[in-house]
């Protein structure tokens, strides 16, 4: 039962990355990330070790079920966590995607009667519209994002209760239900997993071709490879673990989409790359000719359309859309952004920190019920780590 | 002294600094620095930008602590040693500083005890504290409501409240730093007869000032600084504005400056009638209907004290200016329209700002990121960008600009002044301007990068790149322009040619003298 040591590894896939001399090293800006994997896997071990009993001789957590189990929890915070990193980083904040994530649910429910399309479709839509709103307010008529997404969060819950009535709506296509609690087959999952290794392959041989032909020193053939065994090997044993549990959950699919795109988006495209410099400095980038509200008006696009995906999620495995769906998780998701070393400042984080967050926070949830510890004691806990992961990074940069 | 007490009689001066020295990182701001002030007189410090007057009342007032610099500070001849701003407080020494400090919420009368009300049991005595600002005011013949919040005043009154806060800690050494950069000429003659007043009263003022004119209508005596050392102290009625000039500016230009040999072609841009108001006062002309031409392969140089608006212009032409303005800009002969930062970078304007940490940078990135933030799109790709594209220019303007560093993956913040300079060099180097501006390009760094940036210039010069320089360090706008206008209070009052500009000429212009013909 050494799952715990393939899952920790699978984590590596998003943050294995040579620095650009070649060799293979720890970029210094993800260092807080790895001190919070460090953290994530005492957790891990903790749970595994307390949840050790005479039906469980290796523990109870880190078994392919539970684990299963706990990444479908967390992959609406998940997906919501990506979103809020991109606002975040370019110095905002939005308050109002639980409310957010219970609209565009409720109005997913409340128009499946016109199939199964349309319903998944609103609710995006939903989520994109109030996000260009939202943003348009915070850039355009430079009002603070928090004041935008304070009103929000009340005025979206207000025209939630209006539309549904108050009446909590059940799920009736059985392929929306499926989005939040089904697998997929085995042998797709390995399907993917060749695709994934195949697409590995090619961008490392792309990228070490490209580097000849822009001058640059060569990567070493040690390091070509560690850069294609070590993903590719996480990758295997991840889709193993999940076959396991009768395949990999398909919100775990649609929050590995989200995460490798936003990871992409914000490390690779001017965009992303517009945003760390807005949050960053904002004298210095409208100074350099950015465009500073249109990109801060995109990043609250961004975050409404994921909103959007994660209430077609929430209300898929929750099976019913209720007036009061979402509530908190807009905190859920900050917390995630926080202890995944983003700065509310703005300027600093990373799309794998936030994930990673929210798999913390996940964790503790999952690990805590296991072992029943009482509600309140379960708030305390949580409220405490998210206080010490800050106080942590604190400390440690005063010292640099 | 073994005698200190027998020499406290009339001739000790109330205050004495004895060679003080303040090393920054690279920068030695002040080199044995002596300066004396007696009771009930004005001791006018003048010097140019950088000369180090700011720092020397820094050390005085707590700012930069004991241990921070060297030599000694004596007041009434014994040595003092503070260890905070307070400290010196307690000792009677109260600075106004050029930048306004005061919180615009709240009213004249709050800003003024600020943190000093006056209490009983913890709760403010306002009744006391009403009377006495009134009674302050009433004194200093300002009339202001005592309840304005401070925002709602001009900033020439903001100035004069600041000066009484400053009073109703009865200082014995005041400090004036540019008190009257923001005043009229009427809240001028205010100020003066306040201070006229003071000194009657046997307070020791030191008067900060550009304005020579101000300085030798109200000081008693008049200290030039130089590259932070004292070239002299006299009576201000032996001296005459001719031989302050001489004094502040006379040092070896050249040496430092590379020879020149640009090839001028034809004009590239040009500017009229740029004329920029002040965003915070309405209707006040910061830039007033200034022009300009910069040729191919030319070095316009733009001299001019702090706020001669010489940055606002830049900043204006540029698109960057919050306040209104308005501008007729023509690059290569064609009017062209700039409402935002990227509509210059488009026509092929460069423009390195002034305060690197404040415009230029963004500090916890990496030199490369840094480097390539205003020509991503060209150097990179219009949305996905290529890394190994970015790095491979990177390294190449690293090279040539020879920034000091282990990689271009080092983070900016980590680099020494005049490095990170050369990062916001190559930074405006990688859009390929036509045009490029340079504001206090050399502002901080020591000497050995200003040489390198120098040359620099020269070499972009000689590539056919128009530059227009603005700096506040007059031998750097001498020894590099090929042509020089001088701005004073938002107008041009000179323009030189190499061949004509003297340093006492252009500083004459500086301070407001308009050019006599030769």
């Amino acid at each position: 039962m050494r799952y715990w040591a393939c899952a920790a590894s699978c984590i590596e896939l998003f943050m294995t990355e040579t620095s650009r001399t070649g060799r293979f090293k720890i970029r210094t800006s993800a260092l807080r990330a790895y001190t919070m994997l460090v953290a994530l896997i005492v957790i891990w071990l903790f749970f595994q070790w307390a949840t050790i009993d005479q039906h469980h001789p290796y523990g109870l957590f880190l078994g392919a079920t539970n684990f299963s189990k706990l990444l479908q929890q967390m992959a609406v915070t998940g997906v919501l966590a990506v979103g809020m990193l991109m606002v975040i980083v370019c110095g905002n904040i939005d308050l109002s995607i639980g409310a957010v994530v219970g609209l565009a649910g409720g109005v997913a429910a409340l128009t499946q009667g016109r199939g199964l399309v349309p319903a998944l479709l609103s609710a995006i839509i939903i989520g994109l519209i109030i996000g260009a709103l939202q943003g348009t307010l915070v850039a355009y008529a430079n009002i603070p994002a928090f004041i935008v997404t304070l009103g929000g969060l009340e005025a979206w819950r207000g025209v939630i209760l209006k539309l549904t009535k108050g009446a909590t709506i059940p799920v009736e296509l059985p392929f929306f239900r499926s989005l939040g609690r089904d697998f997929i087959d085995p042998r797709i999952g390995f399907g993917l997993a060749g695709a994934a290794i195949a697409a590995i392959i090619w961008i490392n041989i792309r990228r070490s071709r490209a580097r000849l032909r822009h001058g640059l020193a060569a990567m070493s053939t040690g390091a070509l490879a560690a850069r294609i065994l070590i993903p590719s090997v996480v990758i295997v044993a991840f889709i193993f673990l999940m076959n396991k549990a009768g395949g990999v959950p398909i919100p775990v699919i649609f929050l590995l989409a989200v995460a490798i795109a936003g990871a992409f988006l914000t490390a690779n495209t001017t965009f992303g790359r517009y945003l760390y410099a807005i949050g960053g400095n904002r004298d210095a980038a409208r100074l350099s000719g950015i465009n500073i509200k249109r990109y801060i008006l995109a990043a609250f696009c961004v975050m409404g359309a994921l909103a959007g995906l994660a209430s077609i999620l929430h209300t898929a495995r929750v099976g019913s859309a209720s007036p009061d769906a979402g509530t908190l998780m807009e905190l859920d998701a900050i917390a995630s952004c926080v202890i995944g070393g983003t700065s509310l400042m703005g300027g600093r984080g990373t799309v794998f920190g936030a994930v990673l967050g929210a798999l913390i926070l996940a964790s503790l949830d999952n690990g805590m019920s296991l072992l029943n510890v009482e509600n309140w004691a379960q708030y305390v806990v949580k409220g405490g780590v998210l206080v010490a992961a800050v106080g942590f990074d604190m400390f440690g940069r005063r010292k640099t | 002294m073994d005698l200190g007490l027998w020499t406290l009689d009339m001739t000790t001066p109330l205050l004495e600094m004895k060679s003080i020295t303040k090393t920054f990182p690279g920068v030695k701001a002040l080199d044995g620095v002596s300066f004396d002030l007696n009771l009930g007189e004005i001791h006018a410090l003048v010097g140019e930008n950088g000369a180090g007057k700011s720092t020397l009342m820094k050390v005085l007032a707590g700012v930069y602590p004991h241990p921070e610099y060297g030599g000694e500070i004596l007041i009434e001849g014994a040595e003092r040693r503070f260890a905070n701003i307070r400290e010196a407080e307690q000792a009677g020494i109260s600075v106004i500083y050029q930048e306004l400090s005061l919180v615009k919420e709240l009213s004249v009368a709050e800003n003024v005890f600020l943190g000093r009300e006056p209490r009983r049991f913890g709760v403010i005595n306002w009744e006391q504290l009403y009377g006495r600002v009134q009674k302050l005011l009433a004194d200093l013949h300002l009339e202001i409501d005592l309840r304005t919040p401070v925002g709602y005043l001009g900033i020439g009154q903001q100035q004069l409240v600041e000066i009484a806060k400053a009073l109703s800690q009865e200082p014995r050494i005041l400090v004036l730093d540019e008190p009257t950069a923001a005043l009229t000429d009427t809240e001028v003659e205010t100020l003066f007869g306040i201070l006229n007043k003071l000194r009657a009263r046997g307070v020791a003022m030191i008067y900060i000032s550009h304005k020579l004119e101000e300085v030798f209508t109200i000081s008693d005596r008049l200290t030039v600084l130089r590259d932070g050392r004292t070239v002299g102290t006299d009576a201000t009625s032996s001296l005459d504005e001719p031989r302050v000039i001489a004094r502040m500016v006379g040092r070896e230009v050249g040496q430092i400056f590379p020879e020149a040999t640009h090839e001028h072609g034809e004009v590239v841009f040009e500017a009229r009638n740029i004329t920029v108001e002040d965003p915070g006062v309405p209707g006040k002309l910061l830039v007033e209907r200034v022009g300009f031409t910069a040729r191919k392969g030319e070095v316009l140089g733009i001299a001019g004290l702090m706020g001669s608006g010489r940055s606002e212009l830049l900043m204006a032409i540029f698109g960057a200016h919050p306040g209104r303005k308005s501008a007729e800009i023509l690059v290569g002969g064609k009017p062209v329209q700039i409402n935002h930062p990227y509509d210059a970078i488009k026509h092929g304007i460069g423009f390195v700002t002034e305060d690197r940490k404040r415009y230029g940078l963004i500090l916890e990135q990496t030199i490369l990121k840094n480097m390539t933030l205003a020509g991503l799109r060209r150097l990179s790709g219009r949305f996905f960008t290529n890394e190994d594209a970015e790095a491979a220019a990177g390294q190449r303007a690293s090279r040539d600009l020879r920034i000091k560093s282990t990689s271009v993956f080092t983070i900016a913040g980590t680099l020494s002044g005049g490095n990170q300079q050369k990062v916001v060099l190559a930074k405006w180097l990688l859009t390929s301007p036509r045009v490029l501006f340079l504001d206090e390009p050399t502002r901080g760094i020591d000497v050995g990068a200003k040489q390198e940036i120098y040359a620099q210039i020269n070499k972009l010069a000689e590539t056919g790149l128009a530059i227009v320089l603005v700096s506040s360090e007059l031998p750097e706008v001498l020894g590099l322009s090929d042509r020089i206008i001088v701005l004073h209070e938002g107008r041009v009052t000179g323009e030189f040619t190499r061949k004509d500009a003297t340093p006492e000429a252009v500083m004459s212009c500086a301070t407001g003298h308009a050019r006599q013909a030769a």
